[in-house]
């Protein structure tokens, strides 16, 4: 655990005080949200260094959450594949079967250290929605969940779950009704209630300290997986592999692992109907530089600068921004960034339910479908260790409806 | 300061006549294309000082409904910078005086480039640039390139920005600062008329420039009391929402007219009611 402590983040000097990782991130938001930007930068910089809200911090992921999560050696498929071996970092089978739980419980706690009786959130998949009414519901605070109008739809599952957690679930109708109308409007709700009320966001985009802070509380994926790689196979994977919608899960794997320069990393875009279109939801493969959301990043938009319209058969991963951390990564060349279309992500999401009795959620069958085509290129002797960020029951429905099945 | 930007002429006007500016906004492009100039006129004719246009953007996260509503019907009906731009230069027209600000979000211009919207908006007529997404933080390279072109930058006061950031703002900021009445989005109704003074006072200890008060103003009387303690009165979300409803261009003129007529006479009665109070 005393490994587990160390929240500072020796690894990578991003961002700076200003919350800029070289030319991305940032604060673009209206001045009436400043002060309340500077207000949580100051608590979350005081608590990570709090011995006892740390303390509290591990207990509530290992008795709660049910950390640390399994690394799991897909032996059936990668016997399929027939290359590399695939590892699995089961994040699916935390509380609430996402990762999502990760940076819920982290913020949740903070509000309550900052005296916060009222929490907001935006969701896309529902994961995020769920994981924040969970942590309100035991934390007992109020808790109102954005959700665009589409995503209430394809997610009625999880409004359900949200709604039975006692949250209440506003749909968001302006936009293209999905995650990033949520946001704005969690953003606008957040504005006016300054005073009572901490905004959990969802993934490390949005303005500072969101994507630094959103970041630590999940890289504790990426420390557990670093320990158990070298416990349990003696080195470091050759590979990581994870799906990026804002990008909290990638990030939370790969942060811990930025300076072993020997091991590659790759995040998974949703390609949707394909990137040469405009039906994806690739910013980082197929968009460029821009600002939305409080941090300039790569985004998809139009010539006139207006934010797109996306498509992904995940709800999570449709989103025409991406955390600003990424778009560093990218330039850089750290990391690469690699899409996977809704056809692809859908065969993967069967061949490990049928192979392995492990159901990804969607999103994650984009980091499975890239982590298998990397496999069989490579050497059997490699690891390729895939970051399985949450579970499909909540899909079911949206895969009978793609594959023209009624209950 | 002599400068030979607009809004710096007509607040000295407006200074040696007593009077307290009147800044309505307006979405361009809304309620249609065709409709947007007549109302920037009809705008002047019922006595406003300065307008403000507003360019209109997919992912409005500071404005509520009302502006969010306007700026999703003015881009389905196709505007975008250049027609903003086409605008204003047709505005000048028939007004060469009355000082332009266009409001919007950073992204459009990002990908128009901001040193070539920069010339591009000094060439049609504009006087200012308010960016919503872009507090003092984020603004050098912009303002430089605003500033290159004799253009201003406008920024945003809240409530509760600090001494700190209220420092740092000076140091940018040009031909006015708006400052937010409430904690909110634009369109909420909360304007706090007693914290007001003290605040506009705060802000004119800060720096040298006048003070516009926006956000949360729906009806002449609360202009007319916001008059007595600020240089300006930003009338936003109220304007809008009564030119959603209008089906003609006529009728969006004519609405113009009566409500920012009605306001101009409310703020006037209040600020001549001081005037006599001061000289009893
Ligand atoms: C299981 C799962 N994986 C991934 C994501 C994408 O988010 P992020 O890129 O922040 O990890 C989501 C978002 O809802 C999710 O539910």
């Amino acid at each position: 655990m005393l490994e587990a402590l160390q929240r500072t983040s020796p690894e990578t000097q991003v961002p700076d005080d200003s919350g800029h990782f070289g030319i991305f991130g940032g604060k673009f938001v209206s001045e009436t949200l400043m002060p309340a930007l500077e207000e949580l930068d100051e608590a979350w910089r005081h608590h990570l260094k709090d011995p006892d809200f740390l303390a509290e911090l591990d207990r509530d992921l290992t008795h709660f959450v049910g950390r640390p999560s399994p690394l799991y050696f897909a032996e059936n498929l990668t016997r399929q594949v027939g290359g590399a071996r695939i590892l699995l970092k089961r994040e699916d089978l935390n509380h609430t079967g996402a990762h999502k739980i990760n940076n819920t419980v982290g913020q949740g706690l903070l509000a309550r250290a900052m005296g916060k009786r009222r929490v907001i959130a935006e969701t896309g998949a529902g994961q995020h929605g769920v994981a924040s009414a969970t942590v309100a519901a035991r934390l007992g605070m109020q808790c109102v969940v954005y959700m665009g109008a589409e995503d209430v739809r394809r997610q009625s599952v999880n409004v359900f779950r949200m709604k039975l957690l006692g949250a209440e679930v506003v749909s968001v109708e302006a936009g293209s009704r999905t995650l990033k109308d949520a946001l704005n409007e969690a953003m606008r709700d957040w504005v006016t209630n300054v005073d009572d009320t901490f905004y959990i966001l969802g993934t490390v985009a949005g303005p500072h300290p969101y994507p630094a802070m959103v970041r630590d509380f999940n890289a504790v994926v990426g420390r557990e997986a670093r320990a158990q790689m070298l416990a349990e196979y003696g080195r470091l994977p050759d590979a990581l592999v994870a799906c990026v919608g804002g990008g909290s899960n990638a990030i939370g794997l790969f942060h811990p692992f930025v300076n072993d320069c020997q091991v590659a990393m790759y995040g998974v875009e949703a390609a949707g109907r394909g990137l040469v279109g405009l039906d994806h939801a690739a910013s980082l493969c197929a968009g460029r530089v821009g600002v939305l959301h409080g941090s300039r990043t790569y985004l998809l938009d139009d010539d006139a600068g207006q934010i797109r319209e996306t498509h992904s058969v995940s709800a999570g991963l449709d989103y025409p921004g991406v955390g600003p951390e990424h778009a560093w990564l990218k330039d850089t060349g750290r990391a690469q960034y690699v899409g996977i279309d809704d056809r692809e992500a859908m065969k993967a999401f069967h061949a490990l339910t049928r192979s392995e009795g492990i159901m990804p959620a969607l999103e994650t069958a984009h980091a499975v479908a890239y982590g298998m085509r990397l496999a069989a290129e490579r050497p059997r002797d490699e690891l390729i260790l895939i970051n399985l960020s949450g579970r499909g029951d909540k899909d079911i429905n949206t895969v009978a409806e793609i594959e023209g099945i009624e209950f | 300061m002599n400068s030979a930007n607009r809004i710096d002429q007509r607040f000295r006007e407006l200074a040696d006549s007593g009077r307290t500016a009147l800044i309505p906004y307006v979405t361009a492009g809304h309620p249609s294309p065709e409709a947007s100039v007549d109302i920037l006129h009809a705008a002047v004719a019922a006595g406003a000082d300065l307008l403000e246009l507003g360019m209109p953007f997919s992912d409005v996260m500071a404005d509520g409904p009302v502006i969010q509503n306007a700026c999703a019907r003015a881009l389905e009906q196709g505007m975008n910078l250049d027609r903003v731009l086409e605008m204003v230069a047709t505005f000048r027209q028939q007004d060469a005086k009355t000082p332009i600000v266009l409001m919007g979000y950073t992204n459009p211009i990002e990908r128009r480039g901001s040193a070539r919207f920069a010339a591009e908006a000094a060439e049609a007529g504009v006087d200012a640039l308010l960016i919503v997404d872009c507090p003092a933080d984020e603004a050098e390279e912009l303002r430089s390139d605003l500033a290159e072109h004799e253009l201003h930058q406008i920024f945003l006061v809240a409530p509760t920005t600090t001494a700190r950031r209220l420092e740092r703002t000076a140091t940018l900021a040009g031909g006015f600062v708006y400052y937010v009445s409430i904690k909110g989005v634009t369109g909420a109704a909360s304007l706090d008329l007693d914290s007001l003074a003290p605040a506009v006072g705060r802000i004119r200890e800060a720096m040298d420039l006048p003070v516009a008060v926006g956000f949360g103003i729906r009806e002449p009387e609360q202009a007319a009391a916001v008059a007595r303690c600020a240089n300006g009165v930003v009338i936003g979300s109220a304007l809008v929402d009564r030119l959603d409803r209008c089906c003609s261009a006529a009728d969006a003129v004519r609405v113009t007219q009566q409500f920012l007529g009605a306001v101009r006479a409310a703020m006037d009665a209040a600020t001549a009611l001081d005037e006599t109070a001061v000289n009893a």
